[in-house]
Formats: C-alpha cells, sequence, structure tokens
C-alpha cells in the first residue's frame, strides 16, 4: 500500500506530465444534506484553484440512483473518486480540510 | 411461536412477538426465537461460530419461514460465504436469484480512503435499505459490522451512526442480528456494541479443556422474555448448528407399563418374568470381561427381533468388531444391521467433549427415532471429562429419553470390585433396574455372578445367579449351594457330578437288594415246595395205612360173611356177595 502511495506522490512531482492528464472526478452526495452542499462548495473551490480547466467533476446523487452504491462500495458520504490520473482514491467526508483533499488528489507539493 | 399468536391478536401486550430462528434448540431456549423486528447481538471469538449462526438464521428464514433475508458482509466476500455454506447444502446464489437472500459486501479499505471533513454513513444505509426493500426482506445480519471502526478513524462519527442504524433497523421492522468480536477482558465486543443493541444478547463461546474443544452458547440477556440462562453446548456439523436445550424443567413425564424382553430368558425371569420396563434406564456394570457388551447386544438383538430399532453406540470397540466378537455367542447382528433396525455409531470418547457427545447423541436419536438405545461402555466417557460433568451428562441424557419412551442400557466399567457398588459415575441412583456382572474367585478360577441391585417398580430375584457365556449364548444358572457356601464354576459342576455320582450308586445298591431279595424269595419258594411235597407222601403215607386198615376190615367182614353163610348153607344168596365186591 505503501508503494501506491509513494507512485502516487511521485506523480503528482512531475507536474507536466500530469498536466497532460485530465482529472476524472466523481462526487457522491445525499440531496442536499448539510455534508453534501458543503461538499460540493469546497471541491469546487479547490478544482478552481488548483485544476483550473483541467478537470471533469460528475456530481451523483445516491438518492437518485441507490444501485450505484453498492457497485461502488460506496459507506460513508459524501465520498469523491478520483478515477484518474493514476489510481483510484477515495476522499470522504466535506472536503473542508483542503490540504488533505489535495494530498488525496496527488496534489499535495512539497510546501 | 407467537407469530401466529401475533397475528391474531396484534393488541396482546403480553407476549413479546418473537422471528423463529429455524436453528436446532435456539429457539427452545429463547422460547421461540429472537425478538421481532429488534436487533439481537451475537457476540464471540474468532472462531466460534457467528457468521454461521447468522448465515444459517438467514438461510432458514428463507427456506423454512418464508422470510426474505439481508446478508451483508463486512469481512467476507459473499463467494466465500457462499463456499462456506455450501457445505451445509445451501444454496445461497439460488436462494439470490430467488429473491429470497440478498448478499452484499461491503469492502472497507482504510488505505484507498482519505478523510477529508465531516461525513456520515448515509451510503451504508441506503444501501441497506435498497437491499430490504429490493427483497421485502424481514430479517437482516450485519456481520461484523465492527469492521467499520477499522476502515474509518473518526469513532465519534461512527457511534452516532451506529445508534443511527440501529434505529433505522427498529424503523424498518426487520429482526437483525449484528455479530461483533469478543473483546479484551470482560467486554462482550470490542467496540461496546452491546451498548447499542440492548435487547438480546447471545455470547458463543469455543473453550478448550482438557485438550477436547467445546462450542458453548449462553444467552447473556434477552429484555421482556424468559430464556435459559445456563451455558449451552452447540454442535457445527453438516446440518449446520443445534444447541442442545440440555436439561427438562420437571419430572412430568408419561410413564410405560409395557415390559421388554432382555432377550436372556432367565433374566427376564429374575425380572420378575416379564424384563424391562419399556422406557426405563438399565445400567449394567461389572468388572473387565464380565460380558456387559454382550448383554447389551443380546438386548439389541431382542429389540431388532421385534421389529423395533435400536441405535447402539459404541465408545469402545468398532462396529465390525462387535458383530464378530458376538458371532461367537450365537448372536448375528449383521442381518439386522442390514435391515436398518440395528445402527452403530461408534466414536472415540476423546473424538470431542462431553457435551458434544450428548449433542451427538441427541441428534442421532432425534433422526433414528429408536425405541432403544445402548451406551457401551458410558465409563470410557470420563477420559473426556470428569466424574461430575459425566453424571450431569447422563443426568441429562436419561431424563430426554424418558420423554421420548426410549428404553436405554448403559454399560459401566468399574475398574475393582470393592469400589463398584459406590460409583459407576453415580447413575445408580438415577437408572431404573441395577444389574452388576461380578467376578467371584474361588477354586482358582474366576467365575461370573450376576446379580440385580434394584429393579423399580418390579418383583425381582435377590439371589446371585452365575452368569455364563458359551458358544451357543447367555445363560443365567443358580449357584449351587453346597455345605461350603456359595459354589459356582467348576466347584459348582464338580459338586452336581459328586451328586450325581451319589445317585447311581445309590440306584445300584438299591438294585442289588432287589436281586437279593428274588433269590431268597425262589430259594424260599423252592423250600416251601419240598415241604409241600414231604408233606403230600406223609399223608400219602397215612391215608395209605388208613385204606389198607380199612380194606382189612372189609375184607374181614366179607370173610366172616362167607364163613357164616358156609355154614348155614344157604347158597342163593352167593350173587349179592358178588356184587359187593
Amino acid at each position: 500500500m505503501t508503494e501506491k502511495d509513494q507512485s502516487s506522490l511521485s506523480e503528482g512531482n512531475y507536474l507536466n506530465k500530469q498536466e497532460h492528464h485530465v482529472y476524472q472526478l466523481r462526487l457522491f452526495v445525499t440531496g442536499a444534506s448539510p455534508n453534501s452542499s458543503r461538499a460540493i462548495t469546497n471541491l469546487k473551490d479547490i478544482c478552481e484553484t488548483h485544476l483550473k480547466g483541467n478537470y471533469d467533476l460528475e456530481i451523483v446523487d445516491v438518492y437518485q440512483q441507490p444501485l450505484i452504491v453498492e457497485r461502488e462500495q460506496i459507506i460513508a458520504l459524501p465520498m469523491l473518486i478520483k478515477k484518474a490520473p493514476g489510481i483510484e482514491r477515495r476522499l470522504i467526508g466535506d472536503m473542508s480540510n483542503t490540504s488533505k483533499v489535495l494530498k488525496g488528489l496527488g496534489l499535495q507539493t512539497e510546501n | 411461536m407467537t407469530k401466529s399468536h401475533k397475528k391474531q391478536q396484534p393488541a396482546n401486550i403480553k407476549s413479546l412477538p418473537k422471528t423463529p430462528t429455524g436453528i436446532t434448540g435456539l429457539d427452545e431456549i429463547t422460547d421461540g426465537g429472537l425478538p421481532q423486528g429488534r436487533p439481537t447481538l451475537i457476540c464471540g471469538e474468532a472462531g466460534s461460530g457467528k457468521t454461521l449462526m447468522s448465515l444459517e438464521f438467514i438461510v432458514r428464514g428463507a427456506l423454512v419461514f418464508n422470510e426474505p433475508g439481508v446478508f451483508m458482509a463486512f469481512e467476507e466476500k459473499t463467494d466465500e460465504l457462499a463456499l462456506n455454506v455450501a457445505s451445509l447444502g445451501f444454496n445461497l446464489y439460488e436462494l439470490q436469484d430467488e429473491k429470497k437472500v440478498k448478499l452484499d459486501h461491503v469492502r472497507i479499505d482504510r488505505s484507498e480512503i482519505e478523510e477529508t471533513g465531516e461525513y456520515d454513513l448515509e451510503g451504508l444505509f441506503i444501501r441497506l435499505g435498497h437491499a430490504i426493500d429490493s427483497i421485502g426482506a424481514k430479517r437482516v445480519v450485519l456481520d461484523t459490522i465492527e469492521n467499520l471502526f477499522s476502515g474509518l478513524n473518526d469513532q465519534a462519527i461512527l457511534r452516532a451512526e451506529l445508534r443511527r442504524l440501529f434505529a433505522f433497523l427498529k424503523n424498518k421492522g426487520v429482526t437483525a442480528i449484528i455479530t461483533g468480536e469478543k473483546g479484551e477482558g470482560g467486554a462482550l465486543t470490542r467496540q461496546g456494541l452491546e451498548e447499542y443493541v440492548s435487547d438480546c444478547v447471545i455470547l458463543l463461546d469455543h473453550r478448550v479443556i482438557n485438550q477436547i474443544s467445546t462450542r458453548r452458547l449462553r444467552v447473556v440477556k434477552y429484555r421482556g422474555s424468559q430464556h435459559g440462562t445456563n451455558e449451552y453446548p452447540f454442535l457445527i456439523d453438516q446440518d449446520g448448528i443445534s444447541v442442545l436445550p440440555v436439561t427438562s424443567l420437571g419430572l412430568e413425564k408419561a410413564v410405560s407399563s409395557k415390559r421388554v424382553s432382555s432377550g436372556i430368558p432367565a433374566l427376564d425371569y429374575m425380572l420378575g418374568g416379564q424384563g424391562f420396563f419399556e422406557g426405563s434406564s438399565i445400567l449394567v456394570s461389572g468388572t473387565a470381561g464380565t460380558g456387559k457388551t454382550s448383554i447389551g447386544a443380546y438386548f439389541a438383538a431382542e429389540t431388532c427381533k421385534q421389529k423395533k430399532k435400536c441405535l447402539y453406540f459404541a465408545f469402545e470397540e468398532s462396529p465390525n468388531q462387535i458383530i464378530r466378537n458376538m458371532k461367537s455367542i450365537s448372536i448375528d447382528l449383521q442381518p439386522y444391521v442390514n435391515s436398518g433396525l440395528l445402527k452403530f455409531h461408534a466414536s472415540r470418547p476423546t473424538l470431542y467433549g462431553l457435551e458434544m457427545h450428548l449433542v451427538a447423541i441427541y441428534k442421532l436419536i432425534k433422526q433414528f427415532k429408536p425405541d432403544t438405545i445402548i451406551l457401551d461402555p458410558i465409563t470410557n466417557l470420563i477420559t473426556v471429562g470428569s466424574v461430575s460433568e459425566v453424571k450431569s451428562m447422563l443426568v441429562r441424557l436419561i431424563d430426554f429419553l424418558q420423554n421420548e419412551q426410549i428404553t436405554v442400557m448403559f454399560t459401566a466399567l468399574s475398574l475393582n470390585t470393592v469400589v463398584n457398588e459406590q460409583t459407576d459415575e453415580g447413575v445408580s441412583s438415577l437408572v431404573d433396574t441395577w444389574m452388576l456382572v461380578r467376578d467371584i474367585e474361588h477354586n482358582g478360577e474366576r467365575n461370573r455372578g450376576l446379580y440385580i441391585m434394584k429393579s423399580r417398580g418390579m418383583k425381582h430375584s435377590n439371589q446371585v445367579r452365575e452368569f455364563i457365556i458359551t458358544d451357543k449364548g447367555l445363560d443365567l444358572v443358580d449357584v449351587y449351594l453346597g455345605p461350603e457356601g456359595v459354589l459356582t464354576g467348576s466347584a459348582r459342576e464338580a459338586q452336581q457330578l459328586k451328586e450325581r455320582t451319589g445317585v447311581a450308586l445309590r440306584d445300584f445298591a438299591v438294585s442289588r437288594k432287589d436281586k437279593e431279595i428274588t433269590r431268597k424269595r425262589t430259594m424260599l419258594e423252592a423250600k416251601i415246595s419240598n415241604l409241600q411235597a414231604e408233606f403230600e407222601s406223609v399223608e400219602e403215607e397215612l391215608n395209605r395205612i388208613y385204606y389198607e386198615d380199612e380194606l382189612k376190615q372189609q375184607i374181614m367182614d366179607k370173610n366172616r360173611d362167607e364163613i357164616t353163610k358156609m355154614r348155614r348153607g344157604i347158597k342163593e344168596e352167593s350173587p349179592i356177595i358178588k356184587k359187593q365186591k
């Protein structure tokens, strides 16, 4: 597992290479619950700041599609799945901890 | 028990509605099953059977009670689960296709998940809610929900969500089982799940004592219902889980006054001429090699001869060994085995613990429904338990058998003749008939004596009989009470021989005397005839003299007449004289 983390980090270091990849993000939310609303706002902020024009965000309301929950192995919500680039990462919570979100997306730099 | 009840009288608040589990014995302990519409916690150590028990709850519900169920696995994958219960003959895939069961594997991998702030477990709720609604589930299992704690960090959120989850389950009206791993120290679960599930808690245990492991189950708490509080052993075998509610509550069982023959006519004769009571318990105890197994085999053969079923539990010898050995006393058990009247169940006592033996016996009896069972010997069980444990096991067994009206014969080995009258695993006070086969050592040889120590409710002989095993079979003979005391074996034979000799001698003497008498009689008779002859000759002699005298007289008279006539000269009278001559 640590190897994977390292590989994603090392990918993060090669920013040039990453820029060619479009970030594919899916955010699963539960209607308009407070957590969900916050998560959408926070994630949009982060994406606009760090991945401007280089991301593809899909927001899924699991109440509308309950079957997706089982298929995607979702337990905790809201949850963000980063499908690409690199390996799949899952982030849960309202995305208020920006540094953790960036780390999870592989965008965290040295400073 | 209360399901149909409840439907008829929904307002009845007296009894808590229950959901039967369908697991053998568990519903008896819980007096009908798990609390309906409420969560139940099953906790225990790793490998104690939590998953299997909860899965059986779901499968039995689907198969027997037509209640669909959701199994949410946090540990094992659905394929693994299906494989695990395939050995029990449950086809989970088929049940899933028929929409009777829904399996869902929840995977949580901490390394894949980053927590970035506030979250909830709404995903789990949606999943569970959808699964329940899709098949109309009445039963839910969450196995093991504590895994959430290893996958997610925020304890405060988890606990709040768990509380919400149980409320959600109650709201849904499903009967749920939550499994939990046993915690450190006295805690029932690692994460204190018992705080949330307060209606019914069942503890599973898997203990190893003297290298023998026994699974046990205990209902720690059951709100609003009476339940058995003891630890009950349970068994996992090819039919799933069987729990044994081992003690019945009272002594209210039916009794039979019918009699069954022991197969040994002489023994029946000792027991008031008719044998044992049907449904009674018989103990045959004795030292090694006194023929206990033979008595057991005789009884088994007799039962089968009456076209009744017999179940023979052998803890010492293998069935083939018993069959072979019994042929030497002219009992052939093989035909009965072939016709299905006789069934052997041989197991090493050390195979599993005492309780397990009891469960195994119980199960077999339920399956085979015998009229007679034989346990040979119960003393071997002591290798896996203490005397008191064996006793308590036998108490429960006898109890159960009497309820089922099954005649049981135990054999018990006593190690030496001095103590055997007091021990015998303490069952002697429980059994109805107690026979003791004992060595009588005398005259440099060992013989068997059979006593009936007691036999409740019937007239029985107080005599010691000699118990003989020959190649023709078993028999009892009266021991010989000679001038030197009780005689058995060759001493008895010798005494009998001596008596027979005496008889022969006496016969001979009598016949000699008879002959002598005859001889004497002939002798005397000869003498008598001699005397008679002598008498006759004397008589003749006497007669002759008398006759001669008379003749002389006549002649003299005639002569005188002649002379007279001649003197007178009368010639005409001569023809008269001629006539007289």
